[in-house]
């Protein structure tokens, strides 16, 4: 037995699999099929919820994602916040608890908050709290609010994925129309992706009980899935929510609970030719006052847990409606044994086709709802003529209200589709469409079943521009139904006089607390909904959003078409992040880059950081016992007093090559490249058009029409990107092809007094003397037995061999070094050393000195602006700066007063170290340990005109004074590095 | 994400390009023939329309080409996509 | 203007709720006004309150095309703070978050001011030197930054389990900026049109400002609305992401782009996050609001755009990055995404002016302009009030473009 309301037969549960779960603590029975929901109904527990602000008591209201009433949590394994009841599957060993209350819904301690209910009106929070401070009450506030905990990491092997896909026709519900268009589209031919986000076709079929061509619809529905899965053609996904709708027709869906493929859930990135959005109507709650009793329940919702679940939610039910559809639920209600004690119908007559069935049972037509009684469960309600006086009481434990449908346009909507306001069915229905995309079924306006399967089969038919295939559709028969009529009253008379007469269950807005924002003038949709937080929960309003709308038409006199909806936004219903990000996480989501020296690093335990562009580089390589700082002295005395190596393979490199690839490099450089000599090379700065510095780098001429151009590492991508966008918008009759050669050669840089010395060693066929291979000049043969090219560019400032071979060579090279420079002491050092020398230089790095506005000259670089050239990128614009005349931050070197002192990078300078407008910074300071002494690059304005000045840095406690100087500390004449 | 239409490889998410700025007219021959005033706002007061604009995009993870696509800045509707740079 | 407080709540709690005034009037539209600002977000409405209150002008017009507060005071990322890099910026940004931390009283409207700190989380380097450069900076005009170590940030931020040791991208320190803060977005909104309003200022919802009206000597005389003409000397456009399609109809052109930029809030949670968290690694920044949704913003869409919109590209990646810092967040979902436009100068740095139409003024290219609200309401409203710019704004006029000076923010190379 899995409780006292469950009915012997029917139903899509089973009854041979039954399952236990525990919710706040204590333990259920239910059955495979059954929802948290309807197992809790079928216990007969009715308080499962307590409200968000008010701690009301509440209970389940409906029978899908649209529920206002009970939200829990799942823990453990299936950790998930904030789930409605209605959709979550009881499955063996679930542990649930209630959210929002404490400890249990039956015995809240926030239940007090009811007690001042009247002081917490809408919006209450914006006029009070001000006193001391806001500060003193929002720790209270943020505790109180949030409702569930969030969850942990999921389990080990909890993993996501994404899968791309391309169809025909998406088909989003598999309802009758929905599964009826997928049919018409598929049998055509048409690739077609089904997607519903029930654990089981069917739709709405599976609340009623319906005959369809003599069998039932279970039948039906069954056959048509058959014949589905059997085509190639289609992919039928249930239990996937289709949560977004895109431009270009991306669409989103997430399926979840996959766990027989180990995986949690699975983003599809479905790119469908066509949409047929097929998501049925939901029910809307009417409101009087505490509508919010456990015990009221929406009328489809009774025909569901009754159909679907076989649970008899009450004993004895009144129902309270003002449409058409509420009576199919009286029929289903009396079968399952529920006792009608009436029909409170707003409207003054009700056809006999409609009430057919329903013979016996008092029609209050007419009439609504002036009070409910009964706190923690509905215990009875009393009605009262709209027209006239005097309440009538009814006793009953079920309060089934049906305030009419509304087709779901969320996903409409969000492909931005028109809407528009049908008053004949009182809702808001899809209008123009702006994508290929058409709505079918309930989710159009028909509401009948029969249109429901033609809408189907013509909008299936429509959507591959087949139409005629529509009528070789077989539509089921199915009983006539009347058309579905509503008299759209939105409110009780009473609701308007009485508090707690509630609009938007879920965040405890009630009437009253609109009309104290209209009061207020917040009579926009939009306005009301931010002001109140009406429609903002997690079920985005579904249930009363017309409600809100209507009580602004009433109030301003308009149409709730002129009044119109709120924005409806992606997801259509909460999903994980975890299945939005699939599997991009940790090195998916940032892919490594390394060199074939990467290993070596790590093995001598170096320090490894990324250095720019995905780049991992060693920083430094700490002996034992060594602090960063003694091992960067260490490195740096290498190079200049011995022999360094460093492995510069992630420098960008690109291959040019063509007709007009010098005068093409002559317009991407500040230097002229045209009238280089073959074999060698020439440093220059790339600009932006609008004078800014993108990059600087060496480039040599391999030949007449071939040059290897060198960048930066972090760089290099934006580099290959602005040089083939001037070639493909600017120059597209150039003959210039571009190759990106970074990481195609690798390179170890030997640098040093002894640099020679050690390349001898290694053995090459180059001719290495001074005369024979200056600096600056580029020669190819082999090294160490391997093919390679040998650069002399020095970013240290000592004589410098780059030597380039294939990635496949360059572990042996390193190998080959290391083994030939033993004898020399040498040493490989990494960016923390580099970054020392080229300081010491005065060598320029674009992520310290070039700071937003600086130019070439600004840098001392005017050399680089070839005077004759007419005209290069950024050239005019360099110009056109600098005729404004006024001072400009240029590069100087800085000496601290102390020697020992070591200033920090992007320290200001300032007047005098006052706290004032600073007149420059320091861009780079290192610890120089040839000039054992600190020595520090900075912009500063004017600087070239003050050398031998001292300025202040300023610092937040400290005034630390330096001497200008220019900004060279080792080797200003250049002898080394020519050497 | 927008489905870009490559003359090269026919239509492609927009994952596969690299937004690549607005189309301007074509870079003068002789900047220093352009008016200062000229100069800033090519440089810098690009195209803003409620409506089609004609901007670049470079198909970084597909055949490396760029190309030009015209785009309603409302709808996102494209409508043309070409080898031809310039405006 | 009505008082609120705890006693006036009370009072109108025992007499049902039935006495609240309008928080704002809807006055008739008069044919004339000494001022009209275009656009009642949250710059436009801090000018009018300017206005009134500073310069004693309060035949103003304030019109908005929709809703009061739905442009992007309605869509940001709700913080506060004065983290810049430049001498132009940080003494605007350190004013603007003084008048935040009083607002509360001086509009009496609870703006929920949270100042609950921001940490930027550094995983690089260089980085760590740019913002270390913009600490030692920002000390000079009386902002705080402080370095933070990693295990500080994990102690103050428990859910903050990634970027360990071994990850991808490990964390190697933070820096802490104790003025950030959070506040409810729309209350600023509706706090300034009361506070305004109550001081004479009208505002005209639902006023569609079709174009701008030039006499015949070439300044502006009045504006043409979807509710008729209305003539003044002076007109202000605040209306970001809309200001070319308005200065357009004047002939006037500005270096302005307008993009999309989005926004998502995950579902409400008890607090597992105290303080703002920005990671500008990998370009996302996070905080919880005391509804206990988190509020993740990231990165602007590609390609300029009018269309209020979500890239999926461009969301995911700001899910994955996310991700990578809090993967205990794999389970929570995402409730609501949104986006707003704002428009981009060349420099990524706002523009307050006069323009070459006389009586034309713009405060536009607000990236981030949340923050800027009661600053840029206070500057906007000297501007428009003296014809002078206010010295805080005085750097960021149209002028600086005549020459190519470009206040970049960023403190790097060029933007490619």
């Amino acid at each position: 037995m899995t409780g006292l309301r469950r009915l012997s037969e029917g139903g899509r549960i089973d009854r041979h699999r039954p399952v236990r779960f525990e919710f706040n603590g204590k333990n259920y029975a239910a059955f495979s099929g059954d929802t948290i929901a309807s197992a809790l109904l079928a216990n007969g527990e009715s308080l499962t919820a307590r409200s968000f602000k008010l701690h009301r008591p509440r209970g389940i209201i409906s029978a899908g994602i649209e529920e206002p009433g009970t939200i829990v949590e799942l823990l453990d394994g299936d950790a998930s916040a904030n789930q409605p009841a209605t959709i979550v599957q009881a499955t063996d060993g679930l542990r649930i608890k209630s959210v929002g209350c404490w400890p249990s819904p039956k015995l809240d301690f926030g239940g007090i908050n009811q007690l001042f209910a009247s002081m917490l009106p809408a919006a209450f929070y914006y006029k009070t709290f001000f006193w001391p401070s806001w500060r003193l009450y929002e720790p209270l506030i943020r505790r109180a609010a949030g409702r569930a905990f969030a969850p942990r990491c999921p389990p080990d092997g909890g993993r996501y994925e994404a899968r791309n896909w391309h169809c025909d026709v998406l088909v989003a519900g598999a309802g009758p129309a929905g599964l009826m268009a997928a049919l018409t589209a598929a049998r055509s031919g048409s690739r077609v992706l089904l997607a519903d986000q029930g654990m089981e076709a069917g739709g709405s079929l599976l609340d009623q009980i319906v005959e369809i061509g003599g069998n039932s619809a279970e039948e039906w529905v069954a056959d048509t899935v058959a014949e589905l899965s059997a085509m190639e053609n289609v992919v039928h996904l249930q239990n996937s929510l289709v949560w977004a709708y895109r431009e270009h027709n991306l669409i989103l869906v997430c399926e979840r609970d996959l766990h027989r493929e180990g995986i949690l859930e699975r983003n599809w990135r479905v790119r469908a030719k066509r949409v047929v959005i097929a998501t049925g109507s939901t029910e809307r709650m009417l409101v009087f006052p505490d509508n919010d009793r456990p015990g009221i329940m929406l009328a489809s919702a009774v025909r569901s847990y009754v159909n679907r679940f076989a649970v008899r939610p009450g004993t004895r039910a009144v129902v309270v409606t003002n449409n058409d559809s509420a009576y199919s639920a009286i029929r289903d209600m009396l079968s399952a044994g529920i006792e009608v004690a009436a029909v409170v119908d707003s409207r003054e007559s009700v056809s006999e086709t409609v009430s057919r069935g329903t013979g016996g049972i008092e029609l209050l037509s007419g009439h609504e709802i002036a009070r409910v009684f009964g706190r923690r469960r509905v215990r009875g309600v009393s009605v009262m003529p709209i027209e006239g006086r005097g309440e009538q009481h009814i006793d009953c434990d079920l309060v089934a209200v049906s305030g009419g449908w509304n087709p779901s346009v969320q996903l409409w909507s969000q492909s931005r589709g028109a809407l528009r306001y049908d008053e004949a069915l009182a809702a808001f229905v899809p209008g123009k469409a702006a994508q290929p995309a058409v709505c079918a079924g309930a989710a159009a306006g028909d509401f009948t079943l029969e249109e429901a399967f033609m809408g189907g089969a013509r909008v299936g038919a429509n959507i591959i521009g087949e139409p005629e295939l529509a009528h070789g559709m077989k539509i089921p028969a199915v009983d006539q139904e009347p058309p579905y009529r509503i008299q759209p009253i939105w409110h009780a008379r009473s609701a308007s006089v009485r508090p707690h007469s509630f609009v938007d269950i879920l965040n405890d807005v009630t009437l009253q607390d609109l009309h104290i924002a209209m009061r207020e003038g917040f009579r926009s949709v939009e306005l009301m909904k931010r002001y109140t937080t009406a429609g903002m929960g997690m079920d985005q309003g579904r249930t009363g959003n017309m409600a809100v709308i209507s009580a602004i038409a009433d109030a301003s006199r308009k149409s709730p078409g002129d009044v119109g909806v709120t924005t409806f936004r992606s997801p259509t219903a909460p999903v994980s992040f975890g299945s939005i990000a699939g599997i991009r996480e940790a090195s998916v989501a940032l892919p490594y880059r390394h060199t074939p020296v990467t290993e070596w690093n790590i093995e001598q335990d170096a320090v490894m950081y990324e250095a720019g562009a995905r780049w991992r580089r060693p920083g430094y390589f700490p002996r034992p016992g060594e602090t960063m700082q003694d091992a960067v002295n260490r490195e740096a005395r290498a190079v200049r007093e011995s022999v360094g190596v460093y492995d510069g393979s992630p420098l960008g490199t690109f291959e040019i090559k063509g007709k007009d690839a010098p005068r093409f490099l002559d317009m991407l450089y500040t230097s002229s490249f045209s009238e280089l000599a073959v074999g060698q090379g020439r440093y220059g700065l790339m600009l932006s058009d609008d004078g800014l510095i993108l990059d600087d780098g060496v480039s040599f001429r391999l030949g007449k029409y071939r040059y290897l151009a060198s960048t930066s590492t972090a760089h290099a991508d934006a580099v290959y990107r602005h040089m083939t966008k001037f070639l493909a918008i600017e120059r597209p009759n150039w003959e210039v092809w571009i190759a990106d050669l970074t990481s195609q050669w690798a390179n170890a840089t030997i640098c040093g007094p002894l640099a020679r010395k050690t390349l001898s060693a290694l053995g090459t066929d180059i001719d290495i003397s001074r005369k024979g291979f200056p600096f600056m000049a580029l020669r190819e043969g082999t090294v160490a037995g391997f093919p390679a090219r040998v650069a002399r560019v020095s970013f240290t400032g000592e004589v410098s061999f780059e030597i380039n071979v294939r990635p496949r060579d360059m572990k042996a090279l390193w190998a080959a070094v290391m083994e030939a420079g033993r004898e020399f002491g040498i040493t490989p050092v990494g960016s923390e050393t580099s970054h020392v020398l080229r300081v010491e230089k005065g060598f320029l790095s674009t992520g310290h000195e070039v700071d937003g506005t600086v130019d070439p000259f600004d840098l001392g670089m005017g050399w680089v602006m070839s005077r004759k050239k007419s005209d290069f990128i950024g050239k005019r614009s360099v110009f056109l700066r600098r005729k404004s005349g006024k001072p400009r931050r240029r590069l100087v070197g800085l000496l601290t007063l102390d020697a020992r002192r070591v200033l920090p990078e992007g320290a200001p300078i300032t007047n005098g170290g006052r706290k004032e407008p600073t007149e420059g910074f320091v861009t780079a300071s290192v610890w120089s340990a040839v000039n054992e002494r600190s020595v520090a690059l900075a912009l500063l304005e004017d600087g070239r005109d003050q050398l031998g000045a001292e300025v202040h840095i300023r610092l937040p406690d400290e005034v630390i004074a330096a001497t200008v100087t220019s900004p060279c500390f080792h080797d200003p004449e250049g002898k080394l590095l020519r050497g | 994400m927008l489905e870009i239409e490559c003359p090269f490889c026919g239509s492609r998410d927009e994952r596969e390009f690299v937004y690549g700025g607005p189309a301007g007219p074509r870079r003068p021959d002789d900047p220093e023939g352009v008016s200062d005033t000229g100069w800033v706002d090519r440089l810098i007061v690009p195209e803003n329309p409620l409506g089609p604009v004609l901007e670049h995009w470079w198909h970084l993870r597909g055949c490396g080409e760029w190309v030009t696509i015209r785009r309603d800045t409302q709808t996102h509707e494209t409508n043309e996509a070409r080898r031809e740079q310039c405006r | 203007m009505q008082r609120y407080s705890i006693f006036s709540l009370a009072r109108h709690a025992l007499a049902g709720h039935r006495n609240w005034q309008r928080a704002w009037r809807s006055p008739p539209l008069k044919e004339k006004y000494e001022v009209i600002i275009v656009g009642a977000g949250g710059h436009g409405l801090a000018t009018a309150y300017y206005l009134a209150k500073n310069h004693g002008v309060t035949d103003v017009a304030v019109l908005e095309r929709g809703w009061l507060g739905g442009g992007n005071v309605a869509r940001n990322t709700v913080t506060v703070r004065s983290n810049y890099l430049r001498d132009e910026s940080i003494p605007f940004y350190v004013k603007s978050v003084k008048l935040f931390e009083g607002l509360t009283r001086e509009l009496n409207f609870n703006l929920m001011y949270s100042k609950r700190g921001m940490v930027d989380i550094v995983q690089t380097y260089p980085k760590l030197r740019n913002l270390r450069r913009r600490m030692l900076a920002m000390d000079i005009f009386g902002s705080t930054y402080k370095p933070m170590t990693v295990s500080e940030i994990r102690r103050r931020i428990p859910a903050l389990t990634g970027g360990g040791t071994d990850s991808r991208l490990p964390i190697i320190a933070g820096m802490l900026h104790p003025d950030a803060a959070v506040s409810r977005h729309d209350a600023v909104a509706w706090g300034y049109a009361r506070a305004a309003d109550g001081r004479g200022v009208s505002i005209h919802e639902h006023t569609e400002v079709k174009s701008l009206r030039r006499g015949s000597d070439g300044a502006i005389n009045g504006v043409e609305t979807s509710r008729g003409e209305v003539a003044a000397e002076k007109v202000a456009l605040a209306v970001s992401g809309h200001t070319t399609t308005l200065t357009e109809t004047a002939g006037l052109r500005l270096p302005l782009r307008t993009f999309n930029l989005t926004a998502f809030v995950s579902e409400p949670v008890k607090p597992v996050i105290n303080m703002i968290v920005n990671c500008p690694d990998l370009g996302v920044y996070l905080s919880q609001s005391d509804k206990g949704e988190l509020i993740v913003g990231g990165a602007p869409d590609p390609g300029q755009s009018f269309r209020r919109d979500i890239k999926q590209t461009v969301f995911e990646d700001s899910v994955c990055a996310m991700l990578e810092l809090f993967p205990a967040f794999k389970r929570l979902k995402l409730l609501r995404q949104w986006g707003g436009h704002l428009d981009f100068a060349h420099d990524a740095s706002p523009i307050m002016s006069t323009t070459d139409v006389p009586g034309l003024f713009v405060s536009a290219g607000w990236w981030g302009g949340y923050k800027a609200i009661p600053a840029g309401g206070l500057t906007l409203a000297h501007l428009v009030a003296t014809g002078e710019p206010h010295p805080l704004m005085a750097p960021f006029t149209l002028n600086r473009f005549r020459n190519l000076e470009f206040i970049s923010e960023t403190g790097t190379t060029a933007v490619f």
